[in-house]
């Protein structure tokens, strides 16, 4: 699948997407492509529905209308052997880590090879160790309960487990949300060297200006039930739509935009 | 659903109040469905079942349960019999308290209250932990997994109680008739193997497993209710709270309202 890098190949289409709460419509006609090794980030004001959209990657959501096709399967009309077959594909970060609270970490990240694989119980062990210290955690993480770990921890433990049947595809719920800046700029790190090392394809949720720039290779701009603009930060910079100026105007912006370009990639 | 400026009027008041009735009685109703399905689908894979999930739920609703529902159907028995104790002297019909004590005890008393505990102790329990998963993440997270969490929080549950609410019905029978016979010593002087000898005599069989036979439908009951309020948690941790409340209240009436639909139907067929 490594060569598959090379060719721009459609991951996730998302065509004509309406998703509908009562009377509030959240997507209106949205259409959203993402290629295979890029990571994507979705960002938009609270309210604008990226965590719906990303939920309905992920078959947690049905949209009302529209088509959602991810590596190469369309959700609508997926049988329940499907889906589970779709399910080991990609991993997911949740954004408050989604831990299970009543296993250790070390458990937590072996539950799906215990569920979906044949490996010996030894076997589960060393791989569960492996993710752990892609994910950044010390052995001795292993055999916290979640609810003794920090944040920053349970984002990377959470992500341990994601990544626990070597997914093609990731998807990162505000990976950075919460952290103290240097726990980000670890995250940062992390996933590009996961893209990097991997050729993971990677959709992200965030607000985080830095991890925006740093990282994102086009990203997304929800606004109205739409998207407004992609493409990358430099090229959104240039926009003028209204839902997409915010991100470049203030200090904030301007201050993650200026480390960004006098940093070089 | 924003509450709109002008206060609402009574009959606008209950309507919404019924609407909302209605779509948790669907919501139920499918969800009852969906277990069924879930529960028909796992029987053919018994390799599947969570047989530590289920020994564990029969071990915390059930073994765990004993001394609670022993000491109240104890007092409960107690209660029965020191009531009528009165009443049956005044006719010097002081040998029926067996009668009394042994259909009452096992035909309505035992099955009742040991689902009343449960659903206070387990309903609860279950409707608390699958909303505080709901809350976390981890039932999201359990789908994105590629486990159904009915499979995994719901069935062994169910499968659980069935098991362990019948077994607590028979010990709180054995407790519940002992305390009506400690009673009938002290207040009518009736020694214990003439009240065993007649209660043999006036307790069939039948009373035994009639009241048995209530106890699945009560814990099937209980067991899904909870599951299902638990799984309806959104938001935020007071919701929790909130789901729970509904849980306990909901089982315990619906397990009254079987009770008395189990009445009716045991007269009509004679039973």
């Amino acid at each position: 699948m490594s060569d598959a890098t090379a060719v721009p190949e459609t991951v996730i289409e998302l065509r004509g997407v309406t998703t509908r709460f009562g009377n509030h419509v959240v997507h209106d006609g949205l259409d959203l492509e993402v290629q295979r090794g890029e990571i994507f980030a979705l960002v938009g004001g609270s309210g604008s529905g990226k965590s719906t959209l990303l939920r309905e990657m992920i078959l947690l959501h049905r949209p009302d209308a529209g088509e959602i096709r991810v590596l190469g399967n369309t959700l609508r009309d997926l049988s329940d052997d499907a889906a589970r077959a779709l399910r080991k594909r990609w991993g997911v970060m949740f954004q408050h880590g989604g831990l299970f609270g009543a296993l250790t970490v070390k458990e937590n990240i072996g539950l799906p090879l215990r569920e979906h694989t044949d490996l010996t119980d030894a076997q589960i062990d060393a791989i569960a160790d492996a993710k752990l210290a892609l994910a950044g955690l010390e052995p001795e993480v292993g055999a916290q309960m979640p609810s003794e770990l920090s944040g920053g921890m349970m984002k990377r433990a959470s992500l341990a487990r994601a990544l626990a049947l070597d997914p093609e595809l990731l998807f990162l719920d505000e990976p950075t949300a919460g952290l103290d800046p240097i726990s980000a700029g670890g995250v940062d790190e992390l996933v590009r060297k996961l893209r990097d090392q991997f050729g993971l394809t990677i959709v992200m949720i965030t607000h985080d200006l830095d991890l925006l720039w740093q990282v994102a290779d086009r990203v997304g701009v929800l606004g109205h039930g739409k998207v407004q603009g992609v493409g990358s930060m430099a090229e959104l910079s240039r926009m003028t739509n209204a839902d997409i100026q915010p991100y470049f105007a203030g200090p904030r912006a301007r201050g993650a935009q200026g480390s960004a370009t006098s940093k070089p990639r | 659903m924003k509450p709109t400026a002008t206060p609402l009027s009574a009959l606008q008041g209950i309507g919404r109040r019924s609407v909302a009735q209605l779509e948790q009685s669907w919501a139920l109703l499918s969800f009852v469905g969906e277990t069924a399905s879930v529960f028909a689908a796992s029987v053919t894979r018994p390799s599947r079942w969570r047989w530590r999930q289920v020994l564990f739920n029969i071990r915390s609703a059930g073994v765990d349960a004993l001394p609670i529902v022993g000491l109240l159907s104890f007092l409960l028995g107690v209660v029965v019999a020191y009531q009528g104790a009165d009443q049956l002297r005044q006719y010097g019909a002081n040998i029926f308290v067996a009668d009394l004590v042994g259909v009452s005890m096992l035909r309505e008393f035992a099955p009742l209250i040991t689902a009343i505990i449960i659903a206070g102790r387990s309903g609860s329990a279950y409707a608390a932990q699958i909303g505080t998963m709901a809350v976390t993440e981890e039932i999201d997270a359990l789908r994105t997994l590629g486990i159904a969490p009915l499979e995994l929080l719901v069935l062994p549950k169910v499968m659980a109680l069935v098991i362990a609410l019948p077994l607590l019905t028979v010990f709180a029978d054995v407790l519940g008739v002992f305390g009506g016979m400690l009673m009938a010593r002290s207040q009518l002087g009736i020694g214990y193997t003439e009240f065993l000898d007649r209660f043999v005599k006036a307790v069939s069989v039948t009373t035994f497993f009639v009241g048995l036979a209530k106890a699945p439908v009560f814990a099937a009951i209980i067991a899904i209710v909870g599951c299902f309020q638990g799984l309806r948690t959104r938001g935020g941790a007071d919701s929790v709270g909130r789901q729970t409340t509904r849980a306990v209240v909901q089982s315990i009436f619906l397990v009254i309202v079987a009770d008395a639909l189990f009445s009716v139907a045991f007269s009509a067929l004679d039973l």
